[in-house]
């Protein structure tokens, strides 16, 4: 569904990405785990086109995304969470969910399609009235997903939904993480925390020094001497 | 919702009943006094439709000197009618808009920056003007050929026509305030506002929705500075453009509220009104007065009232806690 070959990003002269390849099939969720400084955001800006590529190919669903704009990459179905949330604080749930439908046929479809993120997050009903910026973060992370439902994708990005969360509330997140995977939505997520989002992907790539290090299924990485010894401290 | 409405129609017919009277029952001074209020208002307005999205723009007073002069050049010079001749003003000035509009967008100069690059855009309008003097008087300002009431000329000596006409000018200035307002633009825009790259992330053409507005409100303010030229029968680049016009424009938008349809008008009334009280209370003995006050009443309107004169009124009458 989604496929990156060789893809080399940066800021500048400097690189963050070298020569990047991974394929996500329609309907996995496939995690993309490393350290800070890895270069997971920068993959997560490339692929919806926040950010140009130095060189490489980028296709979804068979069609070329290399050069899209960002708005073009989510007419394609690609919808993103961004990290740290973002919302529209000053604006109500409604509003930013409303602004997440802000495509065209998303704007035409936006009764049904509040409606569903409504059943699917009941919380957010209760709090449509309310400013984003009030909500805690475990809400603002469902209402930062639901924007992102808004627009009727067909695969979801998640840039480090855990940050700056309480391990409570990470714990919760990923449980919404879930839901939208049992609702059938490709995911793609990039993650810190290797022990939590381990148990809601298929497969998953170790991403380090702006490489890929290791890829394979969730459980052969969580048995993975190196990745036991380095990242989950066994 | 709905009574909300018809609560703030009552007000609106009387309002508009009120100021189409205006001209039969008081004097030229007054009528005088009218026509700047409104035709700046219009300026105002147009410049609010960019300002209340975080799109601070101190380069306006140069979509209005050109809105100002180039009607008057194609006059005197080609004998061009304003009916032409403004509305070649009006795309030269989209034209500049979209000039500084597009890489300023593309290259995310934003805030204080964009700012910065727009108060250039005016210093440059004025500079060109007095230096272009063989044909625009430079400092000494021109004067648009009089031929006496013509409406093929657009010049009304008697003041009631162009009361007429600014009152028409400035409720379509109004009506695009709330077409921008109610439309779909309006939520992108307050998402762009605060989030550039949160908006773009969610689907939303950040380029596109920035250079609609900006070309909107450019070319209503080159229209508003036609007009004004054509009133005045007179062209200076200080009075209207340079940054001198730039401040003067977000002064007033903010004074009398950006956020509201009827804010930056309440600061056309302010700004021109204030001066004049000034004038004939202290003569010529303050001549400089008037901008002392401006600025030491911009400090307290940006710190008490950020949503402006009508922002507060507004929130006083509205018995709901009203959205920050």
């Amino acid at each position: 569904m989604l496929s990156l070959r060789s893809v080399s990003a940066g800021y500048g002269s400097f690189r963050a990405l070298f020569d990047v390849s991974l394929e996500v099939a329609p309907g996995e969720a496939i995690g993309v785990v490393g350290p800070n400084g890895a270069g997971k955001s920068t993959l997560m800006r490339v692929i919806s086109g926040m950010l140009r590529s130095f060189s490489g190919e980028l296709a979804f669903e068979g069609r070329s995304l290399t050069h899209l704009p960002a708005y073009r990459i989510v007419e394609a179905g690609i919808a993103h969470v961004p990290e740290h949330r973002r919302l529209f604080s000053k604006l109500t749930v409604e509003e930013n969910l409303r602004i997440g439908a802000f495509l065209p046929q998303a704007r035409r479809n936006y009764a049904e399609r509040s409606e569903w993120v409504y059943a699917l997050f009941p919380r957010l009903l209760e709090r449509r009235r309310q400013l984003a910026g009030t909500l805690s973060g475990g809400e603002q992370q469902m209402v930062a997903i639901g924007r992102a439902l808004m627009s009727k994708p067909k695969m979801l990005l998640m840039d480090e939904p855990s940050a700056g969360l309480a391990p409570l509330v990470v714990e919760q997140v990923f449980n919404l993480v879930r839901r939208i995977r049992e609702e059938g939505f490709t995911v793609l997520i990039v993650e810190q925390n290797l022990q939590q989002v381990l148990e809601v992907v298929d497969r998953a790539y170790l991403l380090e020094v702006g490489r890929i290090r290791l890829s394979g299924s969730a459980a052969e990485l969580k048995t993975n001497p190196m990745i036991q010894q380095a990242y989950m401290g066994l | 919702m709905m009574h909300e409405a018809n609560r703030r129609i009552a007000p609106l017919i009387l309002a508009a009943f009120g100021l189409a009277v205006v001209p039969f029952v008081t004097s030229d001074y007054v009528l005088h006094i009218a026509i700047q209020i409104l035709l700046w208002g219009f300026v105002y307005t147009a410049w609010s439709l960019m300002g209340k999205f975080g799109l601070v723009s101190l380069g306006h007073g140069a979509f209005l000197g050109i809105g100002a002069y180039v009607s008057p050049l194609l006059w005197n010079y080609a004998g061009l009618t304003p009916w032409l001749g403004i509305p070649i003003g009006v795309l030269m000035a989209v034209l500049l808009a979209l000039i500084i509009g597009y890489p300023c967008f593309r290259l995310r100069v934003i805030g204080h920056y964009f700012a910065l690059v727009t108060l250039a855009l005016s210093q440059v309008a004025l500079l060109t003007i007095v230096a272009a003097r063989d044909i625009t008087g430079g400092s000494l300002g021109m004067t648009p050929r009089a031929v006496g009431h013509s409406w093929y000329a657009l010049q009304f000596p008697e003041k009631p026509y162009f009361y007429a006409i600014a009152l028409v000018v400035w409720v379509f200035g109004i009506g695009v305030w709330h077409f921008v307002d109610l439309g779909t633009g309006r939520a992108a825009l307050d998402a762009i506002a605060e989030d550039e790259g949160a908006a773009a992330a969610i689907g939303i053409n950040v380029m596109r929705e920035k250079l609609r507005v900006t070309v909107a409100s450019a070319a209503l303010t080159a229209f508003g500075g036609a007009l004004l030229s054509q009133y005045f029968m007179y062209v200076n680049p200080d009075t209207l453009s340079g940054i001198g016009v730039s401040l003067q424009i977000v002064f007033a938008a903010i004074a009398g509220g950006m956020y509201s349809a009827f804010g930056p008008t309440a600061g056309g009334l302010f700004t021109i009104a204030l001066p004049e009280i000034l004038r004939i209370s202290m003569g010529t003995n303050f001549v400089g007065a008037a901008n002392t006050i401006y600025g030491a009443l911009l400090v307290i309107f940006i710190i008490f009232m950020p949503r402006g004169i009508i922002g507060l009124v507004e929130r006083r009458l509205a018995a709901a806690p009203a959205r920050i």
